[in-house]
């Protein structure tokens, strides 16, 4: 029976980021197998890529494909609003750079960065198998693992990679804290007349956050929070009337705005896994955690599991010791848990405070902004955090690399 | 050879090992510290053969094609880890139990490595030599320290390595090692170690001294409550350990 070092289920950013990282190190030392399931993705989602992943993917080497295609954040600008409200009072801005030349964050679609992670993998020589691991058992010295199409081999770590309704996490028996915010984001990719500046915009309105994006090219991405039956009656109309109701929302800052493609919805929730490895298991991004989108905070937690999770195991096989073995999840756990848990409740939280019209808390919000915006150290702690580049941070995510990489 | 046997095995220590050796790979089980224990052993003994044979680190197999014995190996503990690094490693250890552990292991770890229930001395009298040897958390268990640190000595090969590590004989090793260890926090099983086999590193050092070996790394070894983690350090009055070059 083929036997690997590790076996990645999930091919989507955080299974390809992994995947590529693993193979990397140790000038190859490790045998890494990639399972990913056949699915063609059309949609055009665009995430906000922090600074500090943003380095990882350099350290990948695949920052040149990208970039094209990235856009980086100048400055935000948070609002606190009702849709009616004719100005819309700034309460926080955040501007300026994680490093001199070097901003806080880059708008990329989701494509740009799944295709230049394609072709890398595909140039590693790891190997790549189709379809979706549908158990992992863990037995002595090692995990045996069954695909969908039958075959079986055995590793000595399994990576959960397969998104928050991770099939591994439930049949490893590991719980799932969750529940949805009934509200869904409504996202579509808008052409503008007027240039952006590279300023995203985020205005708090009572039904839910409604953030501006942007992209290259006069474009930005909507992510548009509604309650989910809202959202439906959103979807059910034309173009041109959303498009109207768009408009609304964003105001004439950039000029004629038209649909460029047509909009989508996604159920918003919250998950959050009991434990984030069990034997020769670890989960990594969403099958670990899943987030609101109001601080465009869940993808770069993904890669930080991954960058993370990467340097603990390459530490460990540089000594010889087994890569799967109980060291290596309780230290994943020990340094992803706190972290996660932190992001995820404050997310929670703001998610909380702001989608809400009471007034009280609009006071009390707008107050709490109003402070944070000055205070300038508590203001350049965000940023830091938003641009993940704290000194606690994986070291894939401060622009090293990792030994034999 | 049965009289080799007897030389520095002790054979109540035996026994004692042998009723814990289907443990050793549970690392929240009693063997658990020695678990814990082995990334700061690991590094020093790649570190160390690294500088001496001139290898580099970063890639991932920085021992290939050296020879390693590892005397009193246990369930493979450090066996498995030397395998991957590249080393062709012979495992020894004169508990039936413990080769049959590790044995098995191995073989559900996708490892090729050499166990052997003999000791030291049977494989010198055989004419058997390595690029490095091992008595890691030995020395503390023979009968007679000289003529067991002879027979590592003799095991090595013309410029090879010799790597020892051991608990010192101090009051502090006897407070934390044996009373902390074993009766306050229970890491190890009461009566795993007793405190007059313990051996200072100058006693240690002019053992292997006698055998015609130079020892050039002596680094104590640590442990940190707060981090749960073993450290090198400066303070060699606990765990220490050392390595030697031969000629």
């Amino acid at each position: 029976m083929d036997r690997f070092d590790i076996v990645i289920a999930g091919g989507g950013i955080t299974g390809l980021s992994l995947a590529l990282t693993l193979s990397r190190v140790l000038r190859g030392a490790l045998s890494v197998c990639l399972v990913e399931a056949p699915v063609a993705r059309d949609d055009d989602r665009a995430f906000a890529f922090s600074a500090g992943s943003v380095r990882f993917l350099r350290a990948l080497g695949v920052w040149d494909a990208i970039e094209p295609d990235a856009q980086p954040i100048h400055d935000m600008v948070i609002t606190d609003s009702r849709l009616d409200d004719p100005v819309r009072p700034v309460f926080l801005t955040f501007g300026g750079e994680a490093a001199p030349g070097e901003p806080f964050a880059h708008m990329i679609p989701e494509q740009a960065v799944m295709s230049a992670l394609r072709d890398a993998v595909a140039s590693s020589g790891l190997t790549v198998k189709t379809g979706h691991v549908t158990k992992a058992r863990p037995e002595a010295g090692s995990s045996r693992v069954t695909l969908s199409d039958g075959s079986a081999f055995r590793t000595s770590l399994v990576v959960a990679s397969d998104g928050a309704r991770s099939r591994l996490r439930e049949d490893a028996g590991i719980g799932w804290a969750h529940w949805s915010y009934k509200q869904s984001g409504i996202v579509a990719t808008i052409g503008h007349e007027r240039e952006h500046h590279g300023r995203a915009e985020e205005h708090f309105l009572p039904s839910g956050p409604f953030a501006v994006l942007p992209l290259t090219g006069n474009r930005f991405t909507m992510v548009w929070s509604e309650t989910t039956e809202r959202a439906r009656l959103v979807l059910e109309r034309d173009d041109a009337d959303i498009l109207a109701e768009i408009e609304k929302r964003v105001g004439l800052r950039l000029g004629e705005l038209k649909l460029l493609s047509r909009p989508r919805s996604y159920p918003l929730g919250f998950g959050l896994a009991r434990r984030f490895g069990a034997e020769r298991l670890a989960l990594v991004g969403d099958a670990a955690h899943l987030i609101h989108p109001i601080a465009g905070q869940g993808l770069n937690m993904g890669l930080r599991d991954v960058a993370s999770l990467a340097e603990i195991i390459t530490e460990h096989a540089s000594l010889g010791l087994d890569p799967g073995d109980l060291m290596v999840i309780e230290a994943y756990e020990k340094a992803r848990r706190a972290d996660t848990v932190a992001m995820a409740s404050v997310t929670d939280a703001l998610n909380r405070l702001f989608s809400n019209d009471a007034m009280p808390l609009r006071l009390m919000r707008d107050f709490g902004l109003g402070v944070v915006d000055r205070l300038p150290s508590f203001k350049t702690r965000l940023i830091r955090e938003a641009a993940a580049t704290g000194p606690h941070l994986p070291r894939l995510m401060r622009g090293e690399t990792l030994p034999g990489f | 050879m049965d009289g080799v046997f007897q030389t520095s095995i002790d054979s109540d220590e035996v026994a004692r090992f042998e009723r814990i050796a289907r443990t050793w790979w549970d690392q929240a089980g009693p063997m658990g510290v020695l678990h814990k224990f082995n990334p700061v052993r690991l590094q020093v003994i790649r570190d160390e053969a690294a500088a001496h044979f001139n290898r580099r680190l970063e890639n991932g197999r920085p021992l290939e094609g050296l020879t390693v014995l590892d005397i009193g190996c246990g369930g493979g503990l450090l066996c498995e880890p030397l395998t991957r690094l590249g080393a062709k490693v012979t495992g020894i250890d004169p508990a039936p139990t413990n080769i049959e552990v590790a044995k098995l292991h191995a073989q559900q770890s996708g490892l090729a490595i050499d166990y052997r229930q003999t000791t030291v001395e049977a494989l010198v009298a055989a004419g058997e030599r390595f690029d490095i040897v091992l008595a890691m958390e030995v020395v503390e268990h023979v009968a007679d320290v000289g003529a067991f640190v002879g027979a590592c000595t003799a095991a090595v090969a013309p410029e090879g390595q010799l790597f020892m590590a051991t608990l010192n004989r101090t009051l502090k090793a006897f407070a934390l090692a044996i009373v902390g260890a074993e009766f306050v926090l229970g890491w190890l099983p009461k009566g795993t170690h007793q405190w007059d086999k313990f051996v200072t590193p100058r006693e240690l050092e002019s053992a292997i001294e006698k055998g015609g070996m130079q020892v050039g790394y002596r680094s104590g070894v640590a442990f940190h409550p707060l981090r749960n983690e073993w450290k090198l350090s400066r303070d060699m009055d606990v765990n220490y350990m050392l390595a030697a070059t031969k000629g």
